[in-house]
């Protein structure tokens, strides 16, 4: 990709003056790391409030008497089960159950949802939304939003200092506090936090307010990736991607046992399948013996040296204190405490599977 | 007396009586980030200009650290099996990476020195 097909981020004077570091990801020139560096962003999250810009994720609206039928269709779950304000974590699948995205949908009206997707996979997720919805009576937005996520423990403190209350707000459910403004509880550290998307102007005020606040720090991707590794959550393209089904990924708990057996979502006649006859790999957590990191490709291999699996994300965790992965193995390997080797520049790592998340989630459930 | 010698791949030699100290610049470890491991070669091992001397692993990525001239290891440093966070703090003291037997001192001329280094990085 050229310099110039990349995508900036609308408070990405903010990012420079904080003094982050660049890299590219997802087609988008993101801030990687702050001055702090990562290892300290990753614990600042944890133990107060991190303040992540995920302004490169896409908000979509989809809204109409068909709004639900047409989740229905593209998303193996009920949308019109949710309550309003409720939120899901779902997929778009393709017609062999590939996960095409993960998604988390929000109802905000009888007839409104919100939907939040991939940054990589934006361009073809509204390609495909609105295909769909040509079937559908229905309208679907792209909306322009600054989107920023403060996760840790105290992220609601932050953002009641800030004018912003959350308090009847529990995770994974969202609302619309303002005009034009979605907040969700929600995130992807593992930490209680919010996601909120906003108009530019809006965000520039939050931020400001926000960063006045000593318990709150910018946090840079890097820590955004080493803090959902430790989550157990999946990022797409690495741990989920369209070779990979829910099944496989240990995701079916997103799909709900009545739309499992009678749903017309697509992929729906190939999931059934697969749950039928069992998944042949399994996604698991994978902890190295030792210090050294087992990361994305590592092949893995069982004690009598046959091929076992490989790693789809792997690195240090700051908080476990030790270097964490994820990976998939043939699915009667994946059992926990089961020793596996992974190969790193030709030498074999020890790797025990080991349940996921690495650190317990503190969510606020109610 | 020892000299420091520097390389555009951002690694520092002091040499001394044959034997060449290295580690990775300051600006180098910045770069990284926060190391959490470093892959330490074996005493004995040669290696050729270029050849991968040791993995250097931060939060995010493990990258490469070059032989920046030929030579046999003589000594890794062990310290940061322990402490790789070392190659963060004192990149260019405590926190070296080995110590190498020179076959050829002449390849020292090929290097920069330390005006050179900071116009290459600018």
């Amino acid at each position: 990709m050229t310099g110039d097909d990349t995508k900036h981020l609308p408070l990405e004077d903010l990012h420079m003056a904080a003094g982050a570091r660049f890299g590219a990801f997802a087609g988008w020139s993101m801030p990687l790391t702050y001055p702090a560096g990562v290892m300290k962003e990753h614990l600042h999250s944890r133990e107060h409030a991190g303040l992540f810009d995920i302004s490169h994720m896409k908000l979509f609206e989809i809204s109409g008497p068909g709004a639900a039928a047409l989740l229905n269709r593209a998303c193996p779950f009920d949308a019109g089960a949710l309550q309003v304000s409720q939120s899901k974590y779902t997929f778009f699948l393709n017609e062999a159950a590939g996960i095409l995205d993960d998604l988390i949908v929000t109802r905000l009206g009888v007839e409104r949802f919100m939907m939040v997707a991939n940054a990589g996979n934006a361009a073809a997720d509204e390609k495909h939304l609105r295909e769909l919805a040509e079937d559908f009576d229905v309208k679907v937005d792209a909306l322009d939003r600054v989107f920023l996520a403060i996760q840790g423990p105290e992220a609601w403190a932050a953002l009641s200092r800030a004018g912003i209350e959350t308090g009847s707000l529990v995770f994974m459910h969202g609302i619309e506090p303002r005009e034009n403004w979605f907040m969700s509880r929600s995130g992807y550290t593992g930490e209680d936090g919010f996601e909120i998307g906003l108009p530019e102007a809006d965000a520039r005020t939050l931020v400001t307010r926000l960063l006045e606040d000593e318990r709150v720090m910018w946090i840079g991707l890097a820590a955004r990736d080493s803090l959902r590794l430790e989550a157990g959550l999946c990022l797409h393209g690495l741990d989920v991607t369209p070779e990979i089904d829910p099944a496989s990924a240990g995701l079916m708990w997103a799909i709900p046992k009545e739309v499992r057996a009678s749903g017309a979502f697509i992929g729906a006649d190939a999931l059934r399948a697969i749950l039928e006859r069992g998944p042949a790999q399994k996604r698991v957590g994978l902890k190295p013996d030792g210090r050294q990191p087992v990361r994305a490709g590592a092949a893995l291999f069982d004690a009598d040296g046959n091929p076992a699996g490989h790693v789809t994300s792997g690195g240090f965790g700051p908080s476990a204190g030790h270097p964490v992965a994820m990976g998939y193995v043939r699915t009667p390997l994946a059992k926990p405490g089961t020793r596996l080797f992974a190969d790193v520049r030709g030498t074999k790592i020890p790797v025990d599977i080991h349940p996921l998340p690495f650190t317990p989630h503190r969510y606020r459930k109610g | 007396m020892a000299k420091t010698y520097f390389t555009e791949d951002h690694e520092w030699l002091r040499v001394e009586g044959g034997i060449a100290t290295v580690g990775i610049t300051d600006y180098a470890q910045q770069q990284l980030g926060d190391i959490v491991f470093v892959e330490l070669p074996e005493p004995g091992k040669k290696l050729a200009k270029g050849d991968t001397a040791v993995v250097v692993e931060s939060v995010k990525a493990a990258s490469d650290v070059y032989a920046p001239v030929d030579g046999e290891i003589t000594e890794a440093n062990t310290a940061l099996s322990a402490d790789p966070s070392l190659v963060n703090s004192a990149a260019t003291g405590d926190g070296w990476l080995w110590k190498m037997k020179l076959a050829n001192e002449s390849q020292l001329d090929g290097l920069l020195d330390e005006a050179a280094y900071k116009a290459h990085i600018g």
